[in-house]
């Protein structure tokens, strides 16, 4: 393989930052817990999105100061939060309706792995790590885009982004977008397709670092981010 | 209306037996009966199967836990039906070490099998879980296209809910985040016992702001 110059840095914000540019006012948007949380913070001035959270609220606002802490307001990570004025609770069953339902625009999610047929592994590391996928199978069945939000690579090097997914399945086929700290990939006939990447890296350097088929869209450019 | 009995928390723990499928209210820990769960720990509860979101937190580190999670470390429950248990290290312990069963099951099919229970119904069709390891054993039907998958209805024995209010007669009014599974579960239970944290007089409440009407509860407990 060729070396290459370029080294890889992880970049967190810049995936917030960029999943954020996917919103327009009226989109209804469920966080998930980790990295997609950061999301919120970078929705750009002018857009309105509504804020789902699975355990029932629409309008979530940012966490309280210290002393606005209140026992029965929590986001599905069990932290702390506020409801936006005109914002509203509901059971369960409800939440699930308008996760299910199609009602949600946009899911973001965090990734164990993702492949190029748009299948999602995030859930379990069987015989490691089963916290079980609390609503995540849900989410990523009903939600009208995925968004699968990554850093690009693995501790070991390699890409989260594969061929086939070897972890057991959240979902099958339901991830639209992937976007990680080198680039935004959209899922199309069973590959990634590059449509913007991140300085200082080139769509070479992404191309031969990820460990699936990515096609580079005529059209990709790089992110004025 | 009929005023429900009102009964102690230790009482609450007697009506719930060992052996018994028993629902619990909260969503990691809001909006859980945190006296009906003591007084079931200081009763010795045992071979109990829990449905309810999760397993609560339990930090390990700080010792800090609530909701069920007090149970759990007591070795209360012989299976538990869960979303997720990510929060609480001491189940997936038991679970590796053979001590517990753990179903775990997505968490709006939770929802919708505890309501379809509540509701009559003897299933439904979801695409959730669909071509992962949750569609195993299960029918999958063709519908316009898209494959679902057919879940059942999940009843308990008994309903352990949290409320913010409860009027004499049992009708309830829940506390923002802290509804979550407690409608539902008031629903699809035999027997259903509320901790509510004000108890008020029947008439007192708005009757257009009742979320669980009074005619599932049973038993009403003082938080």
């Amino acid at each position: 393989m060729r070396e290459t110059a370029m080294e890889y840095v992880e970049n967190k914000e810049i995936i917030a930052r960029r999943i954020a540019r996917f919103f327009k006012t009226g989109n209804v948007v469920n966080l998930g817990i980790g990295l997609p949380t950061l999301v919120a913070n970078f929705v750009p001035a002018g857009e309105t999105v509504i804020l789902q959270s699975e355990n029932g609220l629409i309008g979530l606002g940012p966490a309280p100061d210290a002393d606005h802490v209140d026992k029965d307001l929590i986001n599905a990570g069990a932290q702390p939060v506020t409801l936006q004025v005109g914002g509203c609770y509901f059971d369960s069953a409800t939440s699930f309706g308008i996760i299910r339902g199609g009602h949600v625009d946009f899911t973001v999610l965090g990734v164990l792995e993702v492949d190029q047929e748009g299948n999602l592994a995030n859930y379990k590391i069987p015989g490691k790590l089963v916290p079980g996928m609390g609503g995540a199978m849900d989410l990523v069945a009903g939600s009208k885009k995925v968004i699968a939000a990554t850093t690009h690579f693995e501790k070991s090097g390699s890409s989260k982004l594969k061929r086939r997914c070897a972890l057991p399945l959240t979902a099958q086929k339901e991830v639209d977008y992937v976007v990680t700290d080198l680039g935004v990939f959209e899922i199309k006939n069973n590959t990634f397709v590059l449509t913007e990447y991140f300085a200082p890296y080139t769509p070479e350097y992404i191309v031969e670092k990820t460990d699936a088929d990515v096609v580079v869209s005529e059209h990709c450019k790089l992110s004025d981010i | 209306m009929i005023a429900k009995p009102m009964i102690s928390p230790q009482k609450a723990a007697e009506l719930v037996q060992d052996g018994m499928v028993v629902h619990v209210g909260g969503f990691l820990g809001c909006g859980s009966p945190e006296r009906i769960i003591q007084a079931l720990l200081e009763r010795g509860a045992k071979n109990l199967t829990l449905v309810c979101n999760d397993t609560a937190v339990y930090d390990p580190k700080t010792g800090r836990k609530n909701g069920v999670a007090p149970l759990v470390l007591a070795k209360a429950f012989s299976r538990v039906i869960v979303s997720h248990i990510g929060t609480n290290p001491e189940t997936q312990r038991q679970m590796n070490a053979g001590e517990m069963i753990v179903d775990l099951v997505p968490q709006g099919t939770l929802a919708e099998r505890i309501r379809a229970a509540g509701c009559g119904l003897g299933g439904f069709l979801t695409p959730t879980g669909v071509g992962t390891e949750v569609e195993n054993g299960k029918q999958k039907f063709e519908m316009n296209g898209r494959t679902y998958l057919l879940e059942l209805p999940l009843k308990g024995n008994i309903a352990l809910l949290k409320a913010r209010k409860a009027d004499k007669a049992g009708n309830l009014v829940y506390s923002k985040t802290a509804r979550n599974f407690n409608p539902l579960m008031a629903m699809a239970c035999d027997i259903v016992i509320v901790e509510a944290e004000e108890i008020v007089e029947i008439g007192s409440l708005d009757p257009d702001q009742i979320h669980t009407p009074s005619i599932f509860v049973d038993y009403i407990v003082q938080a």
